[in-house]
């Protein structure tokens, strides 16, 4: 498919994240006449960071909109139309703005399809730069991934490179549900190899679905965002050391894709999370949350021949999974050699 | 301004087919012209005003009498008293326009095409209700009406409206209470900046919540408040008034002039909400008064019959028959079964394959299709 109908776009073979965007944005609006951009200096200033380039230019007022500042009052106006039926892209300058409409978001938008019983889908996407940026001090910083990754009716998605930012900004546009694109002003200006799949007008990375940038057997490094890139790094450090970290990039935030973390997790049994939120109720600790709460069962239940030999090598990790090894539960589990862990 | 006018009558054999009104749309801003200052209206339609006007009365009054036998809960706003709005709005309108509204909204649900069963068992969150019971009094949809909204401030659909072209109109609904809120101001900027095909429309009930209109607002003129945008101040009593406004209104914005808008003075004689009795921040004898000069059935009723449009024993017929009508939505809706808790999780994404939700713990799961 690649071949035949993806013409190759651009004559390099490194794409930045914006002109991924860009390409992609501009892909989904010639396809689909229901699909509009609107926020604050997309049109004629061709994007507060240049990522609706051009746009204007090619699809005019009806479909590129420049509006006044008014976050609250053009996210609920794109919200209404997306119940009567467009596709709107709306851009917040930055998602520190986003605090302004929130509302809308949530309440408008998120909650709306559930609470008509399936009745009203709200097609939109709200997308802009997210988390830190060069010295913009703490209001214009903050990470909003597990502000929205919180709440049902939302998906939320978090692109690293520029594959990511393509398929994941197309897989939003065609979404029938109201998603949350959270990209990154320093990623922006990054070039990255563009696979040739990538290049397809149809080339869509599903939602919900994490990727493993680099296997590895010992750690397991989870992150989202530009945050990948300097785990990629340190994985190249480490590796010199002689241990192999294995990098997922989660790409979506909500739903999460818990099964490839977990996966991994049963592989290396160490785990490390990565993300550039604060701490607190953030995106590494709902990581975290899951992890415990699955590792009684499917980590003990299916893979006890795994968990046993590094319970023989590794007595840091004996201690920290204590818990979940009682004697009591190990001796339930089905297929279990009796192993010289002590516990039964 | 004002607008002056005489009263035709026609003659008839039975009943006269129309009769002729004035209108007193009480003031105006920015506009060259108003509404008309006469309009007509024929028995077939002030019969089926005067059944829609009762059968929203009727449904909120048993609202009410559900609610207290606790078989509603939850959020209840009721309408009763600001019936001539509904239906006077929906007359002046086609089905194709959009109307988008704030949680005050069972009376819309209605006019806007949804059965009074429907209604019902959705205030009592059963399964047959409109919305399966999930959304309850204040989200309830239905084709071109968009809620049913919770929190306070209007949306506007009116973009769409403007990019398909159709011709279509939007009412955005919202109360004296939500007009001093920020967001509306956004709204009527861009509304006014694009010229969307956009009504605002104030209902204007003198209280937001137990707060007066004089103790919230720095200017109660809330046909004035839309600044650049052209103002109409109608009686919400008279359900004349606000169709004519609302098709003059309607026309105005279809001609690509831009948004308009319309502050309907109206009345609840319900409280705020059904744990409001309504009287402590406003006087029983005020309610009183407006129930006994201004009702908008008893209004519509006694023009129908003093110009020979209706008898008084065909309008106690269809009062009987609306009567019976919310008797058995009533029923229905205590009846029908409430929706299944398997089905808790439903509904969450749009168009999306079957996938678990975490229940209360980690070992309780729900099934989510959309």
């Amino acid at each position: 498919m690649a071949a035949v109908s993806g013409l190759v776009r651009r004559p390099l073979q490194q794409v930045t994240v914006r002109d991924a965007i860009n390409q992609g944005m501009d892909e989904e609006l010639e396809r689909d006449e229901k699909v509009f951009l609107l926020g604050e200096e997309v049109a004629q200033y061709d994007g507060a960071y240049k990522v609706s380039r051009g746009l204007w230019k090619k699809y005019g007022d009806k479909r590129i909109i420049d509006t006044p500042i008014s976050e609250m009052g053009f996210a609920g106006i794109a919200v209404g139309a997306a119940m009567a039926g467009l596709r709107p892209i709306c851009e917040f300058m930055t998602f520190n703005f986003s605090m302004q409409a929130i509302d809308q978001v949530i309440n408008s938008a998120a909650k709306t399809y559930y609470m008509s019983g399936g009745l009203q889908p709200v097609p939109i996407v709200f997308r802009g730069p997210n988390g830190a940026s060069a010295g913009v001090a703490a209001q214009h910083s903050q990470c909003f991934a597990a502000w929205y990754g919180h709440c049902p009716g939302l998906k939320v998605v978090s692109p690293w490179s520029s594959e990511d930012a393509k398929g994941l900004i197309k897989s939003a546009i065609r979404d029938n549900n109201p998603v949350v694109v959270l990209e990154n002003e320093l990623m922006y200006g990054v070039p990255f190899e563009f696979p040739a799949e990538a290049q397809s007008k149809d080339f869509l990375i599903p939602i919900g679905k994490a990727k493993i940038e680099r296997q590895g057997t010992h750690i397991t490094v989870v992150s989202h965002s530009r945050p990948v890139g300097h785990c990629l790094e340190a994985a190249t450090v480490l590796s010199k050391e002689g241990i192999e970290c294995e990098v997922i990039n989660m790409r979506t935030i909500r739903p999460m894709d818990i099964e490839t973390i977990e996966a991994s997790v049963v592989k290396t049994n160490h785990l490390i999370t990565v993300e550039g939120g604060w701490p607190q109720f953030g995106v590494g600790a709902e990581i975290c949350a899951r992890i415990m709460e699955g590792i009684s069962e499917k980590l003990v239940l299916e893979y006890s021949q795994a968990i046993i030999n590094i319970v023989y090598l590794n007595t840091y990790w004996i201690r920290r999974l204590k818990p979940a090894f009682s004697p009591r539960s190990c001796i339930q589990f089905p297929g279990c050699s009796r192993c010289s862990c002590h516990w039964c | 301004m004002s607008f002056k006018a005489s009263r035709v009558l026609v003659a008839s054999r039975n009943f006269a087919n129309d009769a002729t009104f004035e209108i007193k749309v009480r003031s105006g801003l920015r506009l060259e012209e108003g509404p008309p200052v006469t309009t007509v209206l024929t028995r077939e339609d002030g019969l089926k005003y005067y059944r829609m006007m009762q059968t929203v009365h009727r449904m909120e009054l048993k609202a009410d009498q559900l609610y207290k036998q606790k078989i509603i809960r939850g959020f209840c706003h009721l309408c009763d008293g600001q019936e001539a709005c509904c239906v006077g709005l929906e007359a002046g309108i086609n089905p194709t326009d959009h109307l988008i509204t704030a949680y005050r909204a069972h009376g819309f649900t209605f006019t806007r095409g949804l059965s009074v069963r429907e209604i019902l068992a959705e205030l009592t969150g059963r399964k047959g209700g409109c919305a399966k019971g999930k959304g309850g009094s204040m989200h309830m949809y239905a084709k071109n009406f968009y809620g049913g909204n919770g929190i306070v401030g209007a949306q506007v659909l009116a973009l769409a409206c403007k990019y398909n072209g159709k011709d279509e109109v939007c009412l955005t609904l919202y109360g004296d209470g939500a007009a001093n809120q920020g967001q509306i101001f956004e709204a009527y900027n861009m509304a006014a900046l694009w010229k969307l095909p956009c009504i605002f429309i104030c209902e204007n009930n003198r209280y937001g919540m137990g707060t007066s209109v004089e103790r919230a607002a720095a200017s109660t003129d809330y046909y004035k408040r839309g600044d650049f945008i052209p103002g109409l101040r109608v009686d919400g009593m008279d359900i004349l008034c606000v169709r004519e406004a609302t098709r003059f209104a309607a026309a105005y914005c279809r001609s690509g002039k831009g948004p308009i808008l319309m502050e309907l003075q109206t009345y609840r004689y319900h409280g705020h909400s059904m744990s409001d009795p309504g009287v402590s921040y406003r006087t029983r004898e005020e309610i009183q008064e407006v129930r006994s000069k201004s009702d908008p059935i008893m209004l519509l009723k006694d023009r129908m019959v003093n110009n020979n449009l209706a008898s008084v024993e065909e309008l106690k017929e269809i009062d009987v028959e609306v009567r019976k009508e919310i008797e058995d939505a009533a029923q229905f809706a205590t009846a029908d079964p409430e929706p299944p808790l398997e089905e808790l999780g439903y509904h969450i994404y749009s168009s999306d394959p079957p996938f678990e939700v975490r229940g209360a713990n980690q070992w309780i799961k729900f099934k989510s299709v959309s």
